[in-house]
């Protein structure tokens, strides 16, 4: 070996343990790592049945099941574009280096998944492998469905196939180089994909058991709620400190008792995924509005208290950003308090009192009350932004109450104003945004 | 015998002397079809006195004067009284007012040869024939007490509903002459009043509408109430044009309270026991909609093809002196001026309320239009006209929406499925999804200065032409008679001046006539212009109108009156401006000045309004006040925030959160000066509207050196420092 | 399952399902149709109601929430002392012209002068912004309620 050779072969060599150094420190721990119990392989456990459906659906056929699965899963919402259909794709979703677009997951055999095989199906939900072998973007979070066990997997796929095909191609994307290079994803997965079905940890609770794999194989909380790290994949060493993904703030869901649900009431998490809200915290809205409208409303209640019991366990980690404390009731009058931005309080006056009051208690709903609610106390003010920009529905089983968009009739100016106006009114600290912050939201928005 | 006799045909040749903007009304004649529901015939045995179509007058006294033109907020039932009042000598405290029945054979607005409320025109149009109609009225009273005392007629005089001859000192009630003025021969040439006589006209007299509207017992068209009524709520198919598909009423028939669900060609109906019940079958309802070949269209693309059309060669509406000669030479200024499509959104939403039985068809309902609406109901329920009555209430709003029949068209197709009434309401996003639409309009202003005056100007509109739908014999020589009316009948003298016109109609959009109607683009597009132009002039903007204005006393008068109440030259704080709009317009004068300060982020702060009218007579100077009050805010809604936008083939506004409307926290102090003019009056309805946009406009200039010439403002162009 | 209420001081019995809007529960099946459709959204107030004397749009606000609670509508505001007022300052300022909007205006600037006695410019725009009158009355109702206030005639 000659000289070079062999200052090539060194630098080769200090140059893996660089990368599988990188690769450790960067993928970082599991989702499911700090639980730290003992795990067993999914056929071995016998204390309960962490996988597949509740109990009433246990004797259901395959479709049913499968049904019940891709909505815990929540596939609909981001394979169905605005007035679309249901799961024939096409949602754009706005990244800073361009469009991409959702596919058509019904068995339409030309634009959609007609062509899959079951072990195509597997590949591309628990794998990111496309039947053509292309791969796919983690837009679509397969490191979490990676998790689902087969026959999980193929009872949607099941299902997918019950439905009617429909033919409807999704726009190409519109990645700009070098993110338009699929193959390049082939490391990305290799690095940050587990491949692994979940496995029971013998040192919880059947119902947490259930809880871990209902959070984090199907309903995928950590995709939005976990911070990302630089390769832009889950950094669960601040497993659900809360994260901004798609133009939202996704609020810490860890036990921390200040800034996480340490100190939500067991009924309260339950209410609010089961309705969207919860009395004193606010309603959900934007993509966690979505995600209990198309999938936590429509789980079996064991469910979802599987989902609380084990995000009971999550340590907490705090927000260094929120207060302490959610601020009390502001005054009745408009003249007492915190009188901040005069812009935002003609805006509110013209288009939000009404709803939401001076005091910021609902005179119509407690939905659509704003004390308490970490979306006024998050002096960042982005949900607050958001939700005044595109608005938001809930459904209850008493009927929809629903916010319209304002966005396309107010200014980035106005938008600003208002948010920082209620941020200071109803919160603990009044925001700062700015009309550019505002124009940066409605780009981060999916269409 | 029920007689429109004393109602002299010559009104319509009056009207134009008297100053309708749009002289080429007059030119045809519409025949006049035959009246459908005759209205209550004189019954002699009843003993009221009912000369004519609209005066009756009971043996108590009560007079009823029965009402041509809508009610809609503009207070004509109140003007309209006092001009009947006025020459009938009635008692004022005794009089009511009734709508009166389609029948344009009785009723028709002389300008428009139809029973239609519009354009500023019932003042104008009904001054002389009522008149006429109280005078003669009276004169009959007059003759039957004369009778009865035996003197001569002409020794007894009238007076708050009595009759009085002076010299034996004996007065007797109208009540009481009721019977025998019936018997009455209606005089053949009857004096009207002189001005300087009136008791009523002229006086702010308070409204008769408004008592019953602040207690909640008025009843508009959505009020309507009837046995067995159930409640309909609708979709129209989201795109222009498009068809219904197929529809899956599973869902919409299990909610509790849902009756039936109507398809017709356009439109699905959701029949409920309530509005509630209704809307959530329709909610429920899955329909596919055939979107045809419409549904690529967007404002976008109209704006491009709008674009392109006006550059063409239009027809020539109106020419004076040489215009190429005039444009050769001198300094040359040019602009283009756009304004957006734009929604009524009157605040009582679209509904009609219909009972189709075997027999007949019912419709209670508030529009600008009935006869119209009468005889596209017939057509639509398959009955005859006679057979269809008309229920007119007042009206919440109607801003031009309401001179369309279409709502009621389509409750008729939907209340035929049924043998109940049905209440057809329209949700404010179907409201503003399917309205018909303010046209899209491009003026191009081509001028010249020579010495700081104008020596040529150039004025070509391009745009829909309603009126070749609304009234196709108006639409002649390829003009648009109303889309070019400010622009020819400009205050300012100019030596060389041409108006053309080019008829660009957008792509399946319905476009109707809003409140303000043609002027609205015309008065923007040359009073920016003005602006502008003065500028270029270095001349003062009041100043340089002032020089152009020396042909036309009424405008300089009341240019002159706003310069001086609104402090004009007086100095201003940074980024405060004050702008100036002058319009002749509906034959009325009106000159106007915007205060307004424009914040560094580009917030728009209304400081202050003043506006002068010259309106010849004011029947009734509060209301007069009133309109131009509210017609300023109406056009400050539109100049701040109104545009209707369209992509794929949908409007994409809805709601009061994405069309949005000027409200009290941003309304300033308004003064409204209503001069004295002894003129026939003008009208007032709307030309308050076409004064807020050019005025505010014109302030942003002053204040803030952008001379903006689109609309709606963006504010984003305003803010101090921030690149746009 | 009846439902009841009591507006104008008066119980009202009636089937209606829990999430209706009291707007159509008073409109279409008690028949008192003084309170207005405008927007449904709450955006507009052509539908304010009082409910425990405070100014509500009554076309977000379910009938089960009023259950207990005192509902007035423009139909009795006038045998209130404010509403009173109101009325009478809102005929002699001649607010109105179509009005449509006016019930709404007025409950909300009746319930205004119960909890602001005196109300500014401030106070006015605080309560009032949120009814949207298209005919553009708005000089004449900051009059007419500060004529309401000071008892004041035209």
């Amino acid at each position: 070996m000659s000289r070079t050779m062999r200052i090539l072969a060194s630098l080769v060599v200090i140059a893996i343990v660089a990368v599988a150094l990188g690769v450790f420190i960067i993928r970082g721990p599991g989702p499911l790592d700090f639980a730290g119990g003992t795990k067993v392989a999914l056929a071995d456990y016998r204390a309960g049945k962490p996988t597949g459906v509740p109990a009433r659906l246990e004797k259901a056929n395959l479709v049913e099941r499968g049904e019940y699965l891709a909505k815990a899963a929540d596939c609909m919402v981001c394979h169905t574009s605005p007035g679309g259909k249901d799961y024939s794709g096409g949602l754009g979703f706005k990244l800073p280096f361009g469009t991409l677009y959702s596919t058509n997951i019904t068995p339409d055999k030309e634009t959609g998944i007609g062509n899959y095989s079951d072990q195509d199906f597997l590949d591309a939900v628990q794998r990111g492998k496309r039947h053509d072998g292309a791969r796919l973007y983690p837009a679509m979070p397969y490191t979490s469905y990676t998790y689902m066990s087969d026959e999980d997997v193929l009872a949607v796929k099941a299902y997918l196939f019950s439905l009617p095909a429909v033919r409807a191609k999704p726009p190409e994307n519109t990645l700009s180089f070098p993110f338009n290079q699929r193959w390049a994803m082939m490391f990305w997965s290799a690095v940050f994909n587990p491949d692994t079905r979940f496995a029971p940890d013998t040192s919880k609770s059947p119902e947490w058991n259930r809880g871990a794999y209902l959070a984090e194989a199907l309903a995928h909380c950590g995709e939005c709620h976990t911070p990302r790290n630089l390769g832009f994949a889950l950094d669960n060493r601040k497993k659900f400190a809360g994260a901004i993904t798609a133009g939202w703030q996704a609020f810490n869901i860890s036990s921390d008792k200040a800034t996480g649900l340490g100190n939500w009431r067991d009924e309260d998490l339950i209410a609010y995924l089961s309705l969207g809200h919860a009395p004193g915290h606010g309603a959900a809205s934007g993509p966690m509005g979505e995600a209990v409208d198309h999938s936590f409303s429509q789980f079996a209640p064991e469910d979802v208290r599987s989902i609380v019991a084990y995000l009971r366990s999550v340590p907490p980690v705090p927000s260094p950003d929120l207060p302490a404390t959610t601020a009390p009731v502001a005054p009745a009058s408009h003249k007492d308090g915190v009188t901040a931005d005069a812009h935002g309080k003609k805006v509110f006056a013209s288009a939000c009192a009404s709803c939401h009051g001076w005091s910021g208690e609902s005179p119509v709903s407690p939905m659509a009350t704003l004390t308490g609610t970490w979306t006024v106390n998050d002096p960042a003010a982005t949900n607050v932004a958001q939700i005044v920009l595109s608005g938001t529905k809930r459904h209850t089983p008493d009927g929809a109450l629903s916010m319209p968009a304002f966005g396309s009739a107010y200014t980035d100016d106005e938008i600003a104003a208002v948010a920082n106006y209620v941020t200071a009114r109803f919160g603990t600290k009044g925001s700062k945004l700015t009309a550019k912050d505002v124009a940066e939201l409605r780009e981060q928005t999916a269409d | 015998m029920f007689t429109d006799k004393n109602l002299p045909n010559v009104s319509r040749r009056a009207l134009l002397t008297g100053g309708l903007a749009t002289g080429f009304l007059l030119a045809f004649h519409l025949p006049l079809r035959a009246a459908a529901n005759e209205p209550e015939q004189k019954d002699t045995t009843d003993g009221r006195f009912a000369p004519n179509a609209f005066i009756r007058i009971d043996e108590t006294g009560r007079t009823v004067l029965m009402m041509p033109q809508v009610e809609m907020g503009q207070g004509v039932y109140t003007s309209i009284a006092m001009i009947l009042a006025e020459e009938l000598d009635a008692d004022w405290a005794k009089v009511e007012v009734q709508h009166a029945p389609p029948n344009d054979k009785l009723y028709a607005n002389p300008v428009f040869g139809l029973q239609a409320t519009g354009g500023s025109t019932s003042i104008r149009a009904w001054w002389k024939p009522l008149r006429a109609a109280g005078a003669s009225a009276r004169a009959m009273l007059v003759q039957a007490a004369a009778a009865q005392w035996q003197v001569d007629p002409a020794s007894c005089t009238a007076s708050k509903g009595e009759v009085v001859h002076a010299a034996s000192s004996r007065k007797i009630g109208y009540g009481e002459l009721a019977l025998a003025a019936q018997g009455q021969t209606p005089p053949k040439d009857v004096a009207v009043k002189d001005p300087k006589d009136f008791v009523i006209i002229g006086q702010p007299l308070k409204r008769l509408d408004t008592p019953d509207k602040v207690n909640g017992k008025v009843v508009y068209g959505i009020d309507a109430i009837l046995p067995n009524m159930k409640i309909a709520v609708i979709a129209n198919c989201p795109v222009f044009g498009g068809k219904v598909g197929k529809v899956d009423d599973t869902g919409a028939m299990k909610v509790a309270g849902v009756r039936k669900i109507v398809v017709l060609e356009d439109t699905v109906a959701v029949i409920g026991d309530h509005t509630w019940a209704a809307q959530k079958g329709l909610e429920a309802l899955k329909i596919e909609w055939n979107e045809g070949p419409n549904a690529k269209i967007s404002t976008k693309d109209i704006w491009q093809d709008l674009r392109a059309a006006s550059e063409k060669d239009g027809a020539i509406a109106k020419s004076v002196g040489d215009i190429a000669k005039g444009l050769a030479s001198g300094d040359r200024f040019e602009a283009s001026f756009e304004l957006p499509f734009l929604a009524h959104a009157s605040m009582e939403p679209i509904n009609a309320t219909v009972h189709v039985r075997p027999d007949a068809c019912e419709i209670w309902t508030g529009t600008q239009i009935m006869t119209r609406v009468q005889a596209e109901a017939a057509k639509a329920a398959g009955v005859p006209v006679d057979k269809v009555i008309v229920n007119q209430h007042l009206l919440g709003g109607g801003f031009g929406r309401k001179l369309e029949p279409d709502m009621v068209v389509a409750a008729v197709k939907i209340a035929k499925q049924v043998d109940y009434p049905v209440k057809v309401i329209w949700t404010r996003e179907e409201d503003i999804q399917h309205d018909v639409y303010r046209p899209v309009y491009r003026d191009q202003v081509t001028a010249t200065l020579v010495d700081g005056k104008v020596s040529a100007w150039k004025y070509k509109i391009a745009g829909s032409a309603v009126i070749a739908r609304w009234l196709p014999p108006a639409f002649q020589k390829g003009i648009d008679i109303d889309a070019v009316d400010a622009a020819a009948d400009m205050p300012y003298d100019f030596p060389n001046f041409q108006v053309e016109y080019v008829r660009a109609e957008p792509p399946a959009v319905p476009t109707g006539f809003w409140r303000g109607v043609g002027p609205n683009n015309n008065v923007f597009a040359f009073e920016c212009a003005m602006d502008e132009l003065a500028r270029k002039a270095g001349k003062d903007p009041v100043e340089f109108r002032r020089a152009h204005l020396t042909k036309n006393p009424r405008a300089l008068a009341v240019l002159n009156l706003v310069a001086e109440k609104s402090g004009w030259g007086e100095r201003l704080p940074p980024r405060v401006g004050r702008g100036v709009c002058v319009q002749p317009s509906f034959a009325s004068y009106l000159a106007t000045v915007v205060e307004a300060e424009i914040d560094d982020i580009g917030e728009i702060v209304l400081r202050r309004i003043t506006s002068v009218i010259d309106t010849g007579i004011a029947v009734n100077p509060d209301t007069v006040k009133a309109q131009i009050e509210g017609g300023l805010i109406f056009g400050l809604t539109a100049a701040l925030y109104g545009e209707i936008t369209i992509d794929k083939g949908r409007v994409q506004q809805s709601n009061f959160h994405d069309y949005r409307m000027m409200r009290i926290n941003e309304t300033p102090k308004i003064e409204v000066i209503v001069v004295k003019s002894g003129e026939a009056p003008g009208g007032i309805g709307e030309a308050g509207v076409n004064a807020g946009p050019p005025a505010l406009r014109n302030a942003i200039y002053a204040a803030t050196g952008v001379a903006l010439r689109r609309l709606p403002i963006d504010r984003k162009l305003l803010a101090a420092g921030r690149k746009a | 399952m009846a439902t009841v209420l009591t507006i104008n001081g008066e119980t009202k019995s009636f089937d209606a399902p829990p999430e209706m809007p009291l707007l159509w529960v008073l409109r279409d099946i008690l028949g008192m149709t003084g309170t207005k459709f405008g927007c449904g959204i709450a955006q507009c107030g052509a539908c304010t109601v009082h409910v425990d004397g405070k100014a509500v749009r009554s076309c977000v606000l379910p009938v089960s929430a009023v259950a207990n609670r005192a509902v007035t509508t423009i139909e009795h505001v006038g045998g209130t002392p404010s509403g009173a007022k109101v009325q009478k300052a809102w005929l002699d300022a001649e607010v109105i012209q179509c009005g449509y909007c006016q019930s709404g205006q007025i409950m909300s600037a009746a319930a205004l002068l119960v909890s602001t006695p005196n109300p500014d410019d401030a106070d006015i725009d605080a309560a009032m912004a949120g009814n949207i009158c298209r005919c553009g009355t708005y000089v004449r109702i900051r009059e007419a309620i500060k004529q309401a206030a000071n008892g004041r005639q035209s």
